[in-house]
């Protein structure tokens, strides 16, 4: 007798939201238009992304250090930090530079564009665990993108922290983002510095590496603010270790600083493993981590 | 479990069984090499004279049968800004693998893991995986095994029936319900006394036959504390960075993500190849920073993946010692050897 062996179907077509071990998780895209591109500097735009499905976009939350993977059809897809607030439940904003194909395309988009959109993805920042204390946000170049969500956080939670800085350094003055938030960060009481290696005619504000400016604030205070401080730095390698090492060498403990690693990504889903460092998926364990972890990621740095 | 033996012409009955109402796939031998020795692969079997149980290795894994090279994930429709997206599940019908090593399965079983057991399940992989129908074949350890040294050299789940030649007869563990269903229509025979003593002969016999070995002892801390020994250097100095052990590995699973708009741009299509860690742009970023731009860092990578990340995340390596990329490089890097000079043997 032949036996015809029992058939297991996979495809779901059930529910409609996905926990993390469903198989329709996998490809699942939030369709989503392009609201807005606002320009910030030459090479780097702000895109607002407005998820399409009315449910869909209340259910969609994020925590401050998360992305999102952001899908051009026939293009390509590539993993991007969220740039805005976890509260905004009606847009998320994406700042990107245009560097590469799908980038490009992303550039030359028309309000009304359609993209598609999966995640939220990987670790967090922990805020929760910062409140109560003071917190150095340091950024360098590019890294103020996905420093913006932490910066958001504090913000609307500004009582929960004591005394909050932001130290942001550029190679130049044209390349500095969001310009226009700094005065409402000064305003909710934040400290902010801004430094750039190759100052123009213009600028009037100092000059040099962004150890300078930090150098300056954390010598300058004692031991007792030392203890009670978190430091999320987000930037290049090299900037976020000599920033790191710097406040190790000052007393802060390296389970106390955060950083973000980033990495090219296919999934965003631990499966492609484009983004493995030693053998650690970013995606996954990432891209938030504390300095001690990423010091002994292999190759990290 | 349960345990039976069947005389050994039942065994054209069992393919018979199977090979009627489902798809087989089994070792054949697809050519001879210069030395007149047979070069197997696997592939699909109608005829039951053409299955080779007795083959020693295959070039390739039966990896594309249940990950195939290159695969579509979703489809796109367009039409003017807006689209659709229709993901591909890829629903095959179940697929008989007949005479898997247990090396294979153990891949298997290693590959459910990162794709099926962890956060997000893959879709294509899961549908292939839970209609595979596997019956594994005892094997004839070759001189570059060294299954033995990675705990793969014998299998306990992840099949539904596993035989072994006991030479006038073969002896068969029965995994499954479904696999149960199948045997009750073949002519079989509890084992007696002198089947089992038969069996762990056998056991014993092929044992003796591993010649290739490496030492798993302490590797994740000797990986760890070699990380920046110049002998990476000599064997990146060698790789030729083509990818070939990745392609013939049977855990390799890495993949590269690709869309492409049709002619017509109403049509685009997401497909994911498989990739491998030693090609040159595996960790390159856009605008072309390369974070593993040396041959030698990529083949440490790889090394540093299966034999110290794997074990740190599962407890076991990703490696199953089958020796395929050893047999395949084109310059002769083997595991057991770039293995024993990490670890100052040479």
């Amino acid at each position: 007798m032949d036996h015809r062996l029992a058939f297991h179907n996979v495809v779901p077509h059930h529910h409609k939201y996905h926990r993390k071990t469903d198989l329709a998780r996998f490809e699942f895209t939030y369709k989503a238009e392009v609201t807005s591109v606002y320009r910030l500097t030459e090479h780097e735009n702000l895109y607002r992304i407005r998820i399409l499905d009315n449910e869909d976009r209340k259910h969609f939350s994020f925590r401050p250090g998360q992305f999102v993977m952001l899908e051009i059809p026939g293009v390509g897809e590539s993993p991007f930090s969220i740039s805005s607030s976890p509260s905004n439940h009606e847009d998320i904003e994406l700042c990107i530079r245009t560097v590469g194909n799908l980038t490009g395309v992303l550039s030359r988009a028309q309000r009304g564009m359609r993209i598609g959109i999966r995640g939220p993805f990987g670790t967090s920042f922990p805020m929760e665990l910062m409140h109560g204390g003071n917190i150095l946000l340091i950024a360098g170049g590019l890294g103020l993108v996905p420093l913006r969500s932490p910066i958001a956080h504090v913000q609307e939670h500004r009582s929960m922290f004591d005394q909050v800085f932001i130290v942001y350094g550029t190679k130049e003055p044209s390349q500095l983002l969001f310009k226009f938030q700094y005065e409402m960060w000064k305003k909710d009481d934040i400290s902010l510095d801004i430094i750039v290696e190759k100052p123009d005619p213009s600028w009037t504000g100092p000059a040099g590496m962004i150890t300078k400016v930090l150098e300056g604030i954390i010598n300058s205070r004692d031991d007792a603010f030392i203890e009670k401080t978190h430091a999320i730095v987000c930037g290049p390698p090299a900037m976020f270790k000599s920033v790191c090492s710097m406040l190790a060498e000052r007393g802060v403990p390296m389970q106390k600083m955060f950083v973000n690693l980033e990495r090219r990504m296919h999934c965003g889903m631990g499966k492609c493993c484009r983004c493995n460092v030693g053998s650690t998926y970013i995606c996954l364990s990432g891209p938030v981590f504390d300095y001690w972890t990423v010091m002994n990621l292999k190759e990290a740095i | 479990m349960l345990f039976r033996v069947f005389e050994k012409n039942e065994l054209k009955s069992l393919f018979g069984l199977l090979a009627g109402k489902n798809t087989v796939v089994g070792p054949v031998q697809t050519d001879s090499d210069r030395n007149g020795k047979p070069i197997y692969a696997f592939d699909r079997v109608t005829d039951f004279g053409r299955l080779r149980i007795d083959y020693t290795t295959t070039k390739l894994p039966a990896k594309r049968f249940f990950l195939p090279y290159r695969e579509e994930m979703a489809s796109f429709k367009m039409s003017g800004k807006d689209w659709t997206k229709t993901v591909n599940y890829h629903m095959d019908r179940p697929c008989v693998l007949f005479g898997l090593h247990a090396c294979d399965i153990n891949a298997l079983n290693k590959l459910d893991k990162v794709l099926m057991g962890s956060v997000y399940p893959m879709p294509s992989y899961a549908a292939k995986r839970l209609n595979l129908f596997i019956i594994g074949i005892g094997c004839d350890p070759q001189p570059f095994c060294f299954c033995r040294s990675m705990a793969a050299d014998t299998v306990h789940h992840g099949f539904d029936l596993f035989i072994t030649d006991l030479g006038e007869k073969y002896f068969v563990e029965i995994l499954s319900a479904e696999a149960y269903e199948v045997i009750k229509d073949l002519r079989t025979a509890a084992p007696g006394e002198e089947d089992h003593e038969q069996y762990l002969r056998t056991a014993a016999e092929r044992g003796k036959k591993f010649t290739a070995r490496v030492d798993t002892t302490d590797l994740t801390k000797i990986l760890d504390i070699e990380f920046q020994a110049p002998v990476w250097k000599e064997w990146g100095d060698k790789c030729l960075g083509c990818g070939t052990c990745a392609n013939v590995c049977p855990t390799c699973y890495c993949y590269g993500v690709e869309e492409r708009v049709d002619m017509s741009l109403q049509r685009a299509s997401k497909t994911k190849t498989l990739y491998s860690c030693n090609l040159l742009d595996f960790a390159e970023v856009a605008g072309g920073h390369n974070f593993r731009s040396e041959r030698s860092t990529r083949l440490k990578y790889r090394y540093y993946h299966k034999h110290r990340g794997f074990v740190e995340a599962y407890e076991e390596s990703l490696c199953v010692g089958c020796g395929r990329c050893g047999e395949a490089c084109l310059a002769g890097i083997t595991v057991p050897e770039v293995i024993s000079s990490v670890r100052g043997e040479e």
